[in-house]
């Protein structure tokens, strides 16, 4: 009998290094206006999702992409991004892994441990601060594609449509589960 | 056929447990009354109400696990607890300390008691004894039995017993285990944390991975070496036989093979490991054991290779369940 849970093996894809070194030039304010906006969004929405952070609510994170030439500088408290070249020194903590595993881990489709076990996220620094942030994430049941689309008024509905079709490309449709 | 009890961290963990097939979901309060008080994990009093009823709703339990060991300038947290659980619809509390069981026996005589495995009840005695004394309703077994010593416990025991098919294993005696504590000063039996992240490091070096608890080294991982949590008990050591991993490599329990013979010793619950994962984890193992329940009510096969993702060091064990040492 199948078994409709199975997982299949193997990592979710990674960015061509072609397509990363292309994106290289790209200027940051624009996808920082973005993705500022739709943090913003997402905690308008979910007032409580950083209570889950608790004494960490003031941790600066960092974020990297792992397959990607930039970075993400990420605060909850109060909600702020800044999209960087390079991480900043005297981060909280730091997170490195793929742009697929990152973006499946906001949206929950994947489990941290899991990937942790098969060595595909690193974690340094406050290790407290990130299974916090994580569990907020976790618990917020994010839709990105949702937020992000929600930014651009009446044109929402194509640029969605945009953002799970490139959603699904990346971490397929709904990534450990069943990529 | 036998229930299936299922983790939850979150509420968003719980809806996916029910979504999956759960029979009943075990979770606890966000503090130190239960073994996975992790940071950002866990349930408010109000979020434990609305998950109750929800579950109720959609026709599956939840048990509270308020399983750690109350400390004597304390006590009132754990009672509060219990008060607070039961004042929320609860269907059964799973506790492990007698002095908190006769507090809920006599407190709330009608409320379902379960015997948490930090309790170690691993003999009809000892399960006799909360029986008895408490009216408790069933026992989850200690990871240290073979099969057919289940079975034999359950033959001569008045209480339903539960046993774990999942997840992260503990090769110690449960709720005995003293590791995290020497390393860290906390414990998942005084504070609910087994290798408090607070106490963990990982530094990258061009080797790999090495993580810390408490200061102490406790493994190296080469760069694609699979990896488990960064428990002593997990950890690698040089003695004088040589270096490696000697209480338990990092591995995860998975019973999928012996649930028929889980059924024939007369198990009445499967128990998945794992408050501190993700939903993910959760849908995907909930589903794999509710897929693998029909199959043995049906006769069939299952697949019992689709779980490894979710396994510490990306393998998986019997346990003690196939003893081959003795």
């Amino acid at each position: 009998m199948n078994d409709p849970s199975a997982a299949s093996p193997g990592p979710l894809p990674t960015i061509p290094p072609l397509v990363a070194l292309a994106m290289r030039p790209l200027p940051l304010l624009p996808l920082q206006l973005v993705l500022g906006g739709v943090l913003q969004r997402i905690h308008r929405r979910n007032p409580a999702l950083f209570d889950r952070l608790g004494p960490h609510a003031r941790a600066r994170f960092g974020i990297r992409p792992i397959d990607l030439p930039f970075a993400f500088v990420v605060e909850a408290t109060p909600p702020r991004l800044s999209v960087v070249r390079d991480l900043p020194p005297g981060l909280d903590a730091r997170i490195s892994a793929s742009f697929a595993n990152l973006l499946a881990l906001l949206e929950g489709r994947v489990d941290g441990d899991a990937l942790m076990f098969s060595r595909e996220l690193v974690i340094e620094g406050d290790v407290e601060a990130v299974l916090a942030l994580r569990n907020a994430i976790d618990d917020a049941q994010l839709d990105l594609a949702a937020e992000a689309s929600s930014l651009f008024g009446p044109l929402g509905v194509p640029v969605r449509r945009a953002f799970e079709a490139a959603r699904g490309h990346v971490i397929g449709s709904s990534g450990q589960a069943s990529s | 056929m036998m229930e299936l009890i299922c983790p939850a961290g979150t509420p968003a963990a719980l809806r996916s447990a029910i979504d999956a097939g759960a029979d009943a979901i075990y979770c606890g309060f966000n503090d130190e009354t239960n073994a996975r008080n992790f940071p950002g994990l866990n349930f408010s009093r109000d979020e434990m109400r609305k998950s109750i009823a929800l579950a109720h709703g959609r026709g599956a339990r939840v048990l509270v696990a308020i399983n750690t060991f109350p400390r004597a300038s304390a006590v009132e947290l754990w009672h509060r607890a219990v008060d607070d659980a039961v004042s929320a619809g609860a269907d059964a509390l799973i506790l492990a300390d007698i002095g908190l069981m006769d507090y809920t026996a006599r407190r709330h005589p009608n409320q379902r008691l379960h015997v948490s495995v930090q309790a170690a009840a691993a003999n009809p005695d000892a399960i006799a004894f909360y029986a008895e004394t408490f009216g408790a309703k069933r026992v989850v077994l200690p990871r240290v039995l073979s099969v057919p010593e289940i079975a034999e416990i359950t033959r001569e025991s008045a209480c339903e017993t539960e046993v774990f098919v999942f997840g992260g294993l503990c090769v110690m005696a449960e709720g005995r285990c003293s590791l995290s504590s020497y390393a860290t000063g906390k414990s998942p039996n005084m504070q609910g944390v087994c290798s408090p992240p607070s106490h963990v490091t990982y530094e990258q070096t061009a080797d790999g991975t090495k993580s810390s608890l408490g200061g102490f080294a406790i493994n190296r991982f080469a760069v694609s070496e699979p990896a488990g949590y960064p428990t002593l008990c997990k950890g690698r050591f040089s003695t004088a036989q040589g270096a490696g991993y000697i209480f338990e490599d990092p591995v995860s329990l998975d019973a999928t093979t012996l649930l028929r013979g889980m059924r024939n010793a007369g198990v009445t619950a499967l128990k998945i490991e794992g408050r501190q994962r993700g939903r993910a984890y959760v849908e995907s193992v909930v589903r794999h054991f509710r897929h693998a329940l029909a199959a043995l009510e049906s006769g069939s096969e299952t697949d019992i290779a689709s779980l490894k993702p979710f396994t510490e060091g990306q393998a998986s064990t019997l346990g003690a369940y196939r003893k081959t040492w003795r």
